[in-house]
């Protein structure tokens, strides 16, 4: 006997929405069980002291500082390079060999794991080119890392721009640059703005690629040539080796408060460029 | 007019940034990682259970099938769940709803992969143990933990194939007196299939590539598992366990070891990239697939 149309459509309507609602009850679950453990001991005095004894006692300051060293300068590396990327491949050429070569490569470069990245930072970065673990080397290594985001994103917003802008501006005499810098990057700022800020995220809870090249010096980091231990891991060694729980929740509630306000910075971004839009 | 110039020169040679930072990557990995292999022999190598890296013999057999074990277990949830969701979101859900699932699903991508890998630890591991025995941290821990990271991912790119399916072939379905559902397993996931398809072996290259939050929960013993309860190691756990002390042949090993993880990749993205092509109404979703950068 089969089952009544209606009746299959209730019946896998209510599994999917069962799934979905799973989906967010783990995410809610994760946030709120490191919040309620971690929250009461971020005081004042954790977020501006240094750890003492390997993190059993003290702060996380130079985490703080490392992190957003590390994942600044990957973002202000990769920026650049990224949107120009974007520029080119969109008000540049024609789609052809040399676009479809270097989408493939930000493509590729999109789906190589972390630990790769780190692995190349190491041999890289850290030892042939001599900058040692350092925040440099992080940065740079993430910098590769985060680059096909902001490649796509700065891309589809610019695409995104109308024809007309630039149509108006030529007509107007402008050069092709002017009309890029002038026009399409000013209408295309909040997605590029959205890739940037996303990439910031990525490179904030990025653990695996910056433990091989920022390494995991305690001290509060001087200049950019210092090692630096980031949040994310000096979580993961505080958890892993046991050293202090409440310290490690601590962190991670650090850490998860950053990446909050991150993708809240990317939505509220997003919204915005939804509205200019119309 | 000569200053135009310029700047399309210096344009073209900043995009050429990506495909020459994959050009020195793959360069430095195979230099330090071929001569081991060449060494050892593939054969050897790849088949060979034994890894004592002090002792010179390098075989990563354990890895590459604790590797494939927890990838395959994680596309179990991340294909159930993430299918889910990106259908629900794009054929049922009303657009307030979608504006709460699809921002949270996107934050569920967003968290660092060590929080994942302590929760696992902390929550999921216990419970394994006392429910189903074992040591707990195991192929089952790390496939759920890998499951759920990479449910957005899997999400996410099938949103956009299923989007690209013309909406025609909905309503046309719907004329002839389907209902919504018989209408989104009949025609729209057929329509999107290729775009899923993509989705799905993104979402495996994803999963093989993890290495903090499996580190965390799958035990990292140098056994083949016998059971999903069995602990095991990755390749991934395999390069960030050993590399903070490798020197040597050991550390061209685990520099060869990243050679066979990059071979994998390779041959998911390149079987995501053939498959998003083949099919036209893919081709959007293709699109998007490809850039998939997350």
């Amino acid at each position: 006997m089969r089952a009544s149309p209606r009746l299959t459509q209730a019946a896998s309507l209510g599994l999917m929405w069962g799934l979905a609602a799973a989906t967010i009850g783990v995410l809610a679950f994760i946030i709120i069980y490191i919040l309620a453990h971690g929250l009461p001991h971020v005081t004042w005095g954790f977020l501006t002291e240094s750890p003492r004894s390997m993190g059993r006692e003290g702060g996380v300051l130079p985490m703080i500082v490392g992190t957003a060293w590390v994942a600044g300068l990957a973002v202000v590396i990769a920026a650049p390079v990224g949107v120009a990327t974007a520029i080119y491949l969109t008000e540049y050429t024609r789609e052809g060999r040399l676009t479809a070569v270097i989408r493939f490569g930000a493509d590729c470069l999109a789906g190589i794991p972390s630990i790769i990245f780190g692995l190349f930072g190491f041999v890289f970065f850290v030892i042939t080119l001599g900058m040692g673990l350092s925040i440099v080397s992080g940065a740079l290594t993430l910098a590769v890392m985060v680059l096909p985001t902001i490649i796509r994103t700065s891309e589809e917003a610019i695409r995104a721009v109308p024809q007309a802008y630039r149509d108006v501006s030529f007509g107007l005499g402008s050069t092709r640059w002017q009309m890029v810098t002038q026009v399409v990057l000013r209408s295309a700022l909040p997605g590029i703005g959205t890739g940037i800020v996303l990439s910031i995220g990525r490179s904030i809870s990025e653990t695996a690629a910056v433990m091989l090249t920022a390494g995991s010096a305690l001290g509060l980091p001087r200049t950019a040539f210092d090692s630096s231990r980031t949040l994310a891991l000096h979580f993961y060694t505080l958890s892993r080796e046991g050293i202090s729980m409440p310290n490690a929740y601590a962190t991670a509630s650090v850490l998860i408060l950053a990446i909050l306000a991150v993708n809240l910075s990317a939505y509220w971004l997003m919204r915005r460029l939804a509205a200019g839009g119309r | 007019m000569r200053k135009e110039k310029v700047i399309a020169g210096v344009l073209a040679a900043l995009a050429l940034t990506a495909i020459s930072a994959l050009a020195v990557i793959a360069s430095f990995i195979f230099k330090e990682g071929l001569p081991i292999i060449a060494k050892v022999g593939l054969a050897e190598f790849i088949f060979s259970g034994n890894w004592h890296p002090l002792d010179g013999e390098f075989g990563i057999l354990p890895m590459i099938v604790g590797s494939l074990a927890v990838t395959a277990g994680a596309m179990v949830i991340g294909v159930v769940f993430g299918l889910g969701c990106a259908v629900l979101l794009t054929q049922f859900c009303p657009p307030r709803i979608v504006s709460v699932i699809k921002p949270s699903i996107e934050l569920l991508a967003g968290i660092p992969s060590v929080v994942y890998g302590f929760m696992g630890v902390a929550i999921l591991v216990p419970l394994i143990r006392e429910h189903l025995g074992g040591p707990g941290l195991s192929v089952l821990a790390s496939s759920v933990v890998l499951g759920v990271m990479v449910l957005p991912t899997v999400t996410s790119i099938s949103v956009d194939a299923l989007q690209a399916v013309p909406r025609a072939y909905f309503e046309g379905s719907v004329a002839l007196g389907a209902t919504v559902w018989q209408t989104t397993h009949m025609v729209t996931l057929r329509a999107a299939r290729s775009g899923i398809v993509a989705a799905v072996i993104l979402g495996m290259g994803r999963a093989v590539g993890e290495t903090m939050a499996v580190i965390m929960v799958a035990g990292n013993t140098l056994d083949l598992p016998h059971s999903i309860l069995d602990p095991v190691r990755t390749l991934t756990s395999n390069i960030a366990l050993e590399m903070g002390y490798a020197a040597g042949d050991h550390r061209k090993a685990l520099f060869a070891t990243a050679v066979v993880l990059l071979a994998i990749i390779m041959v998911l993205n390149s079987i995501a990239l053939a498959v998003s092509r083949r099919l036209p109404a893919g081709r959007q979703a293709g699109r998007a697939a490809k850039a998939a950068a997350r």
